[in-house]
């Protein structure tokens, strides 16, 4: 797999007038995972799409080295095309590669169209669209949805593989994710209000000053 | 590349064509020869009449039948996050939007240039005026397919976007029906060409527009 590198460089994101978070770094290298968590609304899904590209941050910068495979709430799959199709289509634009079908239990499903597929299904296909792209950063939001038991130790054997094999994951997830020497972001702790007000919802951007330092060795007697 | 271009192209088609949930091809075909088909009834059997404005008529219904696939020639994509995926492979959404105007076009265009066919003999125009008809659609859909690819784009994701896209294609392909119902009254070459360079003028702008709006629709 490719050398590849993510890095936010001190992140913010404001969605209409509401700072979501501000002042949000980190740095990943080839074999590192990063597990984004917080409560809804605090800006987990905006933060993947800022690093995927496909937003633009209110302030700061990212830094990518590599391709990225996104798996959200969307599988981007024809919904009225049978899975086999479905998946072939993003096949023969990746060029072949194991989409791991067999692995992820789709073998019996690839003649039933997309549509029909409950929502634990269809992650499933939408990780195995992943696996096809054989992209190094892999950007997953709630990738654990509408998994079973198996599927979520399925799923997190996925990305404790594709860490060995060199490849980057970032998890937006509030369910515990067990992978060994996964690094966690608490979102809530980047928060722009001093006082953590607001929590989870953000605030009004205009009406909070910026953070001031405290006066030093005067005031205080 | 062009491999990536077939793949499009060959979604792209199937989509339109068949169609999925949404009516496909043979939905703005039907339109186009159904308000042909009442035009007579609404005129009465005037032959000479219907033969005078049989041409008009035709392009009327055919800018009308054009806004019948507006809402399902982007937005079911970005609903599906397919323009999101894309875009993280690195295709741009202006070559995206013009491998869709050429789908869009071949889906539309000659199944509308054979409908007129018996929809000349349903208004009685004779085989000179069909022959410029014909050629006026030529020159013509192109256009109309550019300007749904960009309306649709600008629309999509709007509640009601639909009704909105309809009212936006109107009065933009307003050039189109001068020139290439007018040549029909002349009788010359030169409103074809004017048609055909309207025509143009769309499909060398709506990849950037389209693409920018498909763009803009992230944020």
């Amino acid at each position: 797999m490719q050398e590849c590198r993510i890095a936010a460089n001190d992140l913010a994101c404001r969605r209409g007038d509401r700072l979501l978070f501000a002042g949000l770094s980190f740095a990943l290298e080839s074999g590192q995972a990063l597990q984004l968590v917080g409560s809804n609304g605090i800006g987990k899904s905006s933060l993947i799409r800022i690093l995927a590209g496909l937003m633009p941050a209110y302030s700061g910068t990212v830094e990518l080295a590599g391709s990225v495979g996104l798996v959200d709430e969307r599988p981007a799959l024809d919904p009225h095309l049978p899975l086999g199709k479905a998946l072939a289509f993003w096949q023969r634009l990746d060029g072949a590669h194991d989409n791991r079908a067999a692995q992820l239990g789709l073998s019996d499903l690839m003649d039933v169209p997309v549509r029909y597929l409950s929502t634990g299904q269809k992650k499933r296909a939408a990780l195995a669209r992943l696996c096809g792209q054989a992209a190094p950063v892999w950007l997953l939001d709630e990738p654990l949805n509408g998994l079973d038991t198996r599927g979520t130790a399925l799923v997190m054997d996925m990305v404790a593989e594709h860490c060995r094999e060199g490849g980057i994951a970032v998890l937006a997830s509030h369910q515990q994710f067990e992978l060994s020497g996964m690094q966690r972001v608490e979102l809530s702790a980047f928060l722009p209000s001093p006082s953590g007000k607001g929590r989870g919802w953000g605030f009004n951007a205009d009406v909070v000053p910026p953070p001031q330092p405290l006066p030093s060795g005067e005031g205080l007697s | 590349m062009s491999s990536q271009f077939l793949t499009l192209l060959r979604r792209d088609l199937a989509q339109l064509f068949l169609g999925g949930r949404r009516g496909g091809a043979l939905l703005p075909v039907l339109f186009f020869l159904a308000v042909a088909m009442l035009y007579p009834f609404a005129v009465g059997p005037d032959a000479p009449l219907l033969g005078k404005t049989g041409g008009g008529m035709i392009w009327v219904a055919a800018l009308l039948a054009a806004i019948l696939p507006l809402d399902r020639l982007i937005e079911p994509d970005l609903e599906l996050g397919m323009f999101d995926q894309w875009a993280l492979r690195g295709i741009s959404e202006e070559w995206l939007v013009t491998v869709r105007m050429l789908a869009h076009w071949l889906s539309f265009g000659p199944p509308l240039m054979l409908a007129a066919i018996p929809a000349s003999a349903l208004v009685g125009i004779d085989g000179e005026k069909l022959r410029l008809v014909e050629l006026g659609l030529l020159a013509g859909t192109p256009g109309l397919a550019a300007l749904g690819v960009m309306i649709a784009s600008i629309t999509a994701g709007l509640r009601g976007g639909a009704a909105l896209g309809g009212l936006l294609l109107i009065p933009l392909a307003v050039p189109l029906i001068v020139f290439g119902a007018g040549s029909l009254a002349t009788g010359g070459t030169s409103g074809l060409a004017l048609t055909g360079a309207f025509s143009l003028v769309l499909l060398a702008i709506t990849p950037f527009a389209a693409g920018a709006a498909i763009r803009e629709g992230r944020r």
